[in-house]
C-alpha cells in the first residue's frame, strides 16, 4: 500500500508540471498585450521599462522556471513565515497581481474562507441529504420514492445553477422577501440575531449548490447499493437470521460506501472551482468571483495562479481518492 | 419417420433496431424526452419561418410589455419580441450543443478506439486522457474565451468567430469520458472470437475497426452523445451567463438569462423563459440518454 501511494505521488509530479506548462503556454501564446490598458501618452521607452518591471522581457523558458520557483519554493516559505514567525522569504520576489500590485497569494488567502464556508456547507448538507435518499431508493427500487428521487436528481442535473439561483432569488427574496439576495461577507457573527442573519443569507446559495451535488451523489449511492443488494453475502446474512436493519445498514452499506467515498473525495476540488457561477449569482466574493474579476481585468498572474491552484486540488484529491479506494477495498490494492 | 415440426419460423426475422425501438418505447420518460427534444429542435430551427417578428427588430414603443397575443412571451427593454429572441437564441444554443457534441464524440471515439486497439498507443493516450481530466475545465474555458476571442473575431467576424471558439473549446475539453468508455469496450471486443475470425481471413486493421469494432461500440457512443449535448448546452449558457460568451446583440439562452437578471425585480418572467428552455432541453436529453442506455443494452432488452 505504501509503495502504491509513493508511486502515485511520484506520478503526480509530472502531471502537475505538465498542467502548469499548459496553463503557462496558454497564457503565453495568446495574443493580447498587458500594456494595452496603459494610456497612449506614455512614451514607448517608459512602456518598455514597465514591461521589464512586469518580468516580460525575458525568454519564455526562463519565465516559466521563475514562475515555478515562485510558486513551489517561495510561496510555501511565505506560508511558513506567516505561521512560525520566521523570515525565510524576506526579500524574495513574489507573484504580484497586476490589478492590485499586491502578492496574489495574499488575496487568495483572504478569499478562501468565504468560498469554504458557503461551498463547504453546501457539500456537507448535500452528503447528508444524498446518502439516505440513495440508500432508501435502492432498498425500495421502483417504488414511488425511488421514482421521485430519480426525477428530482434528473432535475438537479438539468437545471443549471445560474437558473436555479436566479429562480430562488425571484421567489424568496423578491416575492416573499424572506432572505437577502446578496451574500454579505463582511457580516460578523457576534450575537444571536447576527447568527440568524448569517443563516438566512447562507440558505439560498447552499441550497442551490446542494441540489446539484445531491443529484449526483444520490444516484451514485443508489447504483452502488443496488450492485450490492443482490450479492450472495447479503443472502447469507439474511439466512443467518440477521435483522433487516443490520443487513442493509451494516453489511450492504459498508460495501456500497467504497465507491461513494471516492466520488465524494473526487468532488471536493469542485467545491473550489465549480462554484464560480453560484458565487457570481449570489455575489459571494470567494475564489470563483476573484477568478472572474481577474479574467475581466486581464490580470494574468492572478488567473495563472488560480487556475493552477484548482489543478493542484484536482490532482491531490484524485490521489486521495485512489489511496482511499485501496484502503477501503483490500481486493484492489496494487501490491 | 415422424414428420419434423415445421422448420420455418412463424414470424419474420426482426432487425436489431426494431428490438431497440421496442425497448425504447417501453421507457415512458425517454419517449417523452425524445418527443420534447424533437419539438424544441423543430421550434428553434423552423419557428422563425412561421413567426414574422425579427429577433433584432427594435420597437421602443412596445418595450417592457407582458405576455399578449401579439407578443406571447412579452418584449424586452428595447421592445424586441421575446418569442423571436428565444427562437434565435435557441438555434444558437442547440447548434453549439450539437456541433460541440459531434467534435467531442469524434475526438473521444478516435482516441478511445486507438488506445483500445493498438497496445502501443494505450499507455500514452490514456495518460493524455488523465491529464485532460485533471485540468480545471471551467476556469480554463474562461481563460480561453478571454485570450482567443479578439483574434478569432478579427478573422471570422464576431458571431462566426465566437461560435468556432466556443465549439472548439467545449469539444476539446469534454471528450475524455467517451474515450475512456470506448477504450474499455474495445479492449473487451478485441479478444472476442469474431474479431479473431475476421483477422484470420486477413482483414486489415482499418477495415477491422470500421467494420467490426465501431458498430459494436456504437451504443456507448450514442449514450455519451446525448449526455454530451446536455453538458455542451449548459457550458455554453454558463459562459454566456458569465459574460464571456456570445456578444450582447447576439441572443443565446444563456445571454438572454444574463440580460434578464438586470430586470429581475420588475420583470421576473423574462428570466423564467430562457432558464426554462435550457432546463427542459437538458432534462429531455438526459431522459433520452437514459432510455437509450437501457434500449441499447442487450442484457436489459426484452425484459
Amino acid at each position: 500500500m505504501l509503495t502504491f501511494t509513493i508511486r502515485r505521488l511520484v506520478l503526480a509530479v509530472p502531471t502537475l508540471l505538465f498542467i502548469s506548462l499548459v496553463i503557462f503556454l496558454l497564457l503565453e501564446l495568446a495574443p493580447g498585450d498587458p500594456m494595452a490598458q496603459v494610456p497612449l501618452t506614455v512614451p514607448p521607452e517608459v512602456k518598455e521599462k514597465m514591461r521589464e518591471a512586469l518580468g516580460l522581457g525575458q525568454p519564455m523558458h526562463i519565465r516559466f522556471w521563475k514562475w515555478i520557483v515562485q510558486f513551489f519554493w517561495i510561496e510555501p516559505q511565505v506560508l511558513i513565515d506567516h505561521y512560525l514567525g520566521t523570515s525565510f522569504s524576506a526579500g524574495d520576489l513574489r507573484v504580484i497581481s497586476w490589478q492590485t500590485r499586491s502578492p496574489v497569494m495574499d488575496i487568495v488567502i483572504q478569499r478562501i474562507p468565504q468560498t469554504l464556508w458557503v461551498v463547504g456547507t453546501a457539500y456537507v448538507v448535500a452528503i447528508l441529504i444524498a446518502l439516505p435518499i440513495g440508500i432508501y431508493s435502492a432498498y425500495r427500487q421502483y417504488s414511488w420514492f425511488d421514482q421521485l428521487g430519480t426525477f428530482v436528481s434528473m432535475v438537479g442535473f438539468s437545471v443549471p445553477p445560474f437558473f436555479s439561483g436566479v429562480l430562488v432569488i425571484v421567489i424568496f427574496s423578491v416575492q416573499l422577501g424572506w432572505f437577502p439576495s446578496i451574500y454579505d461577507t463582511t457580516h460578523v457573527v457576534d450575537s444571536w440575531d447576527a447568527f440568524v442573519y448569517q443563516l438566512k443569507q447562507m440558505i439560498m446559495p447552499v441550497m442551490v449548490l446542494a441540489l446539484q451535488i445531491t443529484a449526483q451523489l444520490s444516484r451514485f449511492m443508489r447504483a452502488s447499493m443496488l450492485d450490492n443488494l443482490n450479492q450472495d453475502y447479503v443472502r447469507t446474512a439474511r439466512a443467518k437470521g440477521l435483522s433487516e436493519y443490520v443487513v442493509v445498514m451494516v453489511h450492504v452499506l459498508r460495501n456500497s460506501m467504497i465507491p461513494v467515498v471516492t466520488v465524494i473525495a473526487l468532488g471536493i476540488p469542485s467545491i473550489f472551482g465549480g462554484a464560480i457561477i453560484t458565487e457570481q449569482v449570489f455575489k459571494v466574493n470567494g475564489i470563483g468571483q476573484l477568478l472572474i474579476g481577474a479574467i475581466q481585468a486581464n490580470d494574468l498572474p492572478m488567473v495563472q495562479t488560480l487556475t493552477f491552484i484548482f489543478a493542484v486540488l484536482i490532482v491531490l484529491f484524485n490521489l486521495i481518492a485512489d489511496v482511499l479506494y485501496g484502503i477501503l477495498d483490500p481486493r484492489i490494492r496494487y501490491d | 419417420m415422424t414428420e419434423l415440426s415445421n422448420p420455418q419460423p412463424a414470424k419474420p426475422p426482426r432487425s436489431q433496431w426494431l428490438d431497440v425501438w421496442d425497448q425504447f418505447k417501453s421507457h415512458r420518460g425517454a419517449l417523452m424526452g425524445g418527443a420534447l427534444f424533437l419539438f424544441i429542435i423543430l421550434a428553434v430551427y423552423l419557428g422563425p419561418f412561421f413567426w414574422e417578428l425579427e429577433a433584432t427588430q427594435i420597437n421602443i414603443r412596445h418595450r417592457n410589455q407582458g405576455p399578449s397575443w401579439e407578443h406571447p412571451f412579452g418584449t424586452d427593454q428595447l421592445g424586441r419580441d421575446m418569442l423571436a429572441r428565444m427562437m434565435a437564441g435557441g438555434a444558437t444554443s442547440v447548434s453549439v450543443g450539437l456541433t460541440a457534441m459531434l467534435l467531442a464524440l469524434f475526438l473521444g471515439s478516435f482516441i478511445g478506439v486507438m488506445a483500445g486497439f493498438f497496445k502501443k498507443l494505450d499507455g500514452p493516450l490514456m495518460r493524455l486522457t488523465d491529464l485532460f481530466l485533471a485540468l480545471p475545465l471551467l476556469p480554463l474555458l474562461l481563460v480561453m474565451m478571454l485570450l482567443f476571442r479578439e483574434p478569432l473575431n478579427a478573422t471570422f467576424g464576431p458571431e462566426q468567430g465566437i461560435f468556432i471558439l466556443i465549439v472548439i473549446s467545449i469539444g476539446v475539453t469534454s471528450w475524455m469520458p467517451t474515450a475512456r468508455i470506448v477504450r474499455g469496450d474495445v479492449l473487451a471486443l478485441k479478444e472476442r472470437e469474431f474479431v479473431m475470425a475476421a483477422r484470420s481471413i486477413g482483414t486489415t486493421n482499418s477495415s477491422l475497426i470500421t467494420r467490426h469494432i465501431l458498430p459494436n461500440v456504437l451504443s456507448p457512443i450514442m449514450v455519451s452523445a446525448t449526455l454530451g449535448i446536455a453538458t455542451a448546452i449548459i457550458t455554453e449558457s454558463s459562459l454566456s451567463f458569465l459574460g464571456l460568451g456570445f456578444p450582447p446583440d447576439f441572443p443565446t439562452w444563456g445571454r438572454l438569462l444574463f440580460d434578464a437578471t438586470d430586470y429581475l425585480q420588475q420583470h421576473p418572467e423574462r428570466v423564467f423563459w430562457p432558464g426554462m428552455a435550457i432546463s427542459l432541453t437538458v432534462l429531455s436529453v438526459n431522459y433520452l440518454g437514459d432510455g437509450l442506455r437501457d434500449a441499447l443494452d442487450p442484457r436489459i432488452r426484452g425484459r
